[in-house]
């Protein structure tokens, strides 16, 4: 089995999944001839030529509201957003249309495309190439939102989201993109999407993070009886299994890199009060990025939660 | 060095049929008496169907309504021109393009009387579900374009808009992406002169709106929008340069909105009488009877036959649309997703 990074895994799932349905295709700015900024569609397009590896005018809104276009004729778009910051002129087609054509038509039509984008702090880039926006795009039904922590995930939950009938933004943690290397099979698997995974199991706290947050809980929880569970998909979040470790560990802390008001882990915090106070200790505890601007690099690790961060975060819910 | 000229475009009008119901033969479509009987009939059931809409809503029978009255002519001289294949991606005012296209019009009453089941289009009916935000889907019928071509189907996709819709970004994101793919998408901007309020002069400063294309390297064509031969003739050729490769055009439908934006709008407080009335005579049914009564093609009595099928035509929508049972609850959450989420299982429970 190859050790690969997650631009590889990311590649690789493509590749698969392109080889496999002719209906699969990518578009966005700069994904052909240059293979992505990240090199992430590297190679696809010698593989697969430029009807299916479409490079476009740099438009976002256009890139989602044709890809919208195309799913309703039948094909499978993977669409590239460059950077999360830059997704906010499409959000119009996201919200007003992928979200809502399968309900408008009353099933009729649909919009099963991905769109991937590579977001949160990780290149010391300027001004909006940094952003972590998912939980706006929770709040929108109709939509799937999944976060990969690892090349073995990425790969897994995209070819899972290229198969889902309805639209699934892809956030690429571009911190993590190099970082990690682990075993990634080639050849068809899954990780199905609206489901969490335990990645330590244990007794006294259970850490719920995603994405790029997820390495640094695990360093975090070094030493502790922690329960540490990656979200993977954001909506529908896997309550089965967080309510399951709340109840047996009774302390809650969320780790999160976006910022604390209206973040995801404020819709985790309600959901456990809702359906899980009672087996609670103390109070949830989150752990995320200030309520600021996202800053340019120089203090961007300031705003990031640490490690020293999240492990205060947990000795604080140990408390009770 | 002497500037050189490097790019000129010139803009044409086409207009066949004038508002006394004489038509240029040498520019005529070739259309059968049987099929200029069609278009009036269809024409007259639009006009009778919309007339009844506003009724209905002002009855408080269904909702708000946008009236497509004066426009009959751009909508179904559009519809009229396309193959079974082809798409249509209307906006908010096309329920003549859903009636010209074979569109249950049952189903428009119980969409605007608030069911989202109207607007389920039927399997083999190439329509896309109205969109209400201005100008967002013509990126989609170029995406469908964009697919068509791949899949090697012989289809065109028609983005159906408004003068105000070309001042939205998705107007010129769509124009542009179309030009790059050579698209195979007709745009039809029907420039009614008042986008609410607002008039074509205050959305651009350009002199008409079929220039625009040009700016994206393809072509642009204004018609007479009340002259449905001119309309169907320059749909027509748009679509078969579309299907055969020869990728995007825009047709500007000039034309006029003699009815308020919608039922929740007052036109009086923003334009003339005079400007209506001025309107009035260019009708585009009416030069179409007039045309018709000069070929031998309408009289007294036949005029007053489709009148009479019309409304009972409409008659049968009306009493088949509120006899539909109301919508389940629980849809609003079934269609959702594909598959219901957990947390929406035990939200269906409150249904």
């Amino acid at each position: 089995m190859a050790t690969m990074n997650m631009v590889h895994a990311i590649n690789l799932a493509l590749k698969e999944e392109m080889q496999r349905d002719k209906n699969v295709v990518i578009l966005g700015e700069d994904v052909g001839r240059d293979g992505g900024v990240f090199r992430v569609t590297e190679g696809l397009l010698d593989m697969f030529g430029e009807e299916r590896i479409m490079d476009t005018p740099l438009a976002e809104s256009g890139i989602v509201g044709v890809a919208i276009g195309m799913a309703a004729y039948g094909l499978k778009p993977v669409a590239e957003v460059q950077f999360m910051g830059f997704i906010y002129p499409a959000v119009d087609q996201i919200f007003n249309h992928a979200a809502r054509i399968r309900s408008r038509s009353r099933g009729r039509y649909s919009v099963p495309i991905v769109i991937r984008t590579p977001y949160g702090v990780g290149i010391k880039s300027p001004e909006h190439h940094s952003e972590s926006s998912e939980a706006h795009f929770c709040h929108m039904p109709g939509i799937k939102v999944v976060v990969p922590s690892s090349p073995y995930n990425a790969k897994g939950l995209l070819i899972s989201a290229i198969r889902d009938p309805d639209p699934v933004i892809f956030l690429e943690s571009t911190r993590l993109y190099r970082m990690i290397k682990e075993e990634v099979p080639e050849g068809e698997y899954t990780v199905p999407l609206g489901k969490a995974r335990i990645v330590q199991e244990g007794g006294q706290v259970t850490v719920i993070a995603w994405g790029s947050m997820l390495q640094k809980t695990m360093k975090a929880v070094e030493g502790m009886d922690a329960e540490v569970i990656d979200l993977m998909t954001l909506n529908p979040f896997d309550e089965e299994t967080v309510y399951a470790s709340v109840k047996k560990t009774g302390r809650v802390v969320i780790v999160h890199e976006a910022p604390k008001t209206g973040g995801f882990g404020a819709e985790i915090s309600a959901s456990i009060a809702e359906d899980a106070m009672l087996y609670l200790k103390g109070p949830i505890k989150r752990v995320t990025g200030y309520d600021a601007v996202l800053p340019l690099p120089k203090l961007e690790d300031y705003y990031m939660p640490t490690v020293e961060r999240i492990r205060k975060g947990i000795d604080e819910v140990m408390q009770y | 060095m002497p500037e050189t000229t490097i790019e000129s475009c010139n803009v044409k009008r086409l207009e066949i049929l004038s508002e006394t119901g004489d038509a240029d033969e040498s520019l005529m479509p070739p259309l059968s008496d049987s099929q200029i009987r069609e278009l009036y009939e269809t024409l007259v059931r639009m006009r009778t169907f919309d007339h009844r809409a506003l009724n209905l809503q002002r009855e408080g029978r269904i909702g708000t309504y946008a009236s497509i009255l004066g426009q009959e002519a751009s909508q179904l001289g559009t519809v009229y021109a396309l193959e079974k294949e082809d798409w249509v991606f209307p906006s908010f005012r096309e329920n003549g393009v859903l009636i010209g296209r074979g569109y249950e019009m049952y189903m428009i009453l119980q969409y605007w009387g608030g069911d989202e089941r109207g607007i389920k289009i039927p399997e083999g009916l190439n329509i896309f579900p109205i969109s209400i935000p201005v100008g967002t889907h013509i990126l989609h019928a170029v995406g469908a374009a964009i697919a068509a071509k791949y899949k090697g189907d012989k289809a065109a996709t028609l983005a159906y808009f408004g003068d105000g819709g070309t001042s939205e970004g998705d107007f010129h994101e769509a124009m542009n992406f179309a030009g790059v793919f050579k698209a195979p998408v007709v745009f039809i901007c029907q420039n009614n002169q008042w986008a609410i309020s607002m008039p074509r002069v205050k959305q651009t400063a350009a002199k008409t709106i079929a220039q625009k294309a040009f700016a994206y390297g393809f072509e642009g064509v204004q018609v007479d929008g009340n002259d449905i031969f001119a309309v169907y003739k320059a749909t027509k050729a748009a679509v078969d340069k579309a299907r055969g490769g020869g990728g995007p055009t825009l047709i500007e439908c000039h034309t006029y909105r003699m009815s308020d934006h919608t039922t929740a709008d007052d036109a009086s407080r923003y334009r003339t009488k005079d400007e209506v009335e001025a309107w009035k005579a260019k009708d585009p049914i009416l030069r179409l009877k007039l045309y018709m009564e000069k070929k031998g093609l309408w009289n007294e009595e036949y005029g007053k036959q489709v009148e009479t099928d019309a409304t009972a035509t409409v008659d049968e929508a009306v009493k088949k649309a509120e006899a539909v049972e109301r919508p389940r609850p629980a849809d609003m959450l079934t269609y959702t997703y594909k598959e219901l989420t957990p947390r929406q299982v035990k939200q269906m429970r409150d249904f």
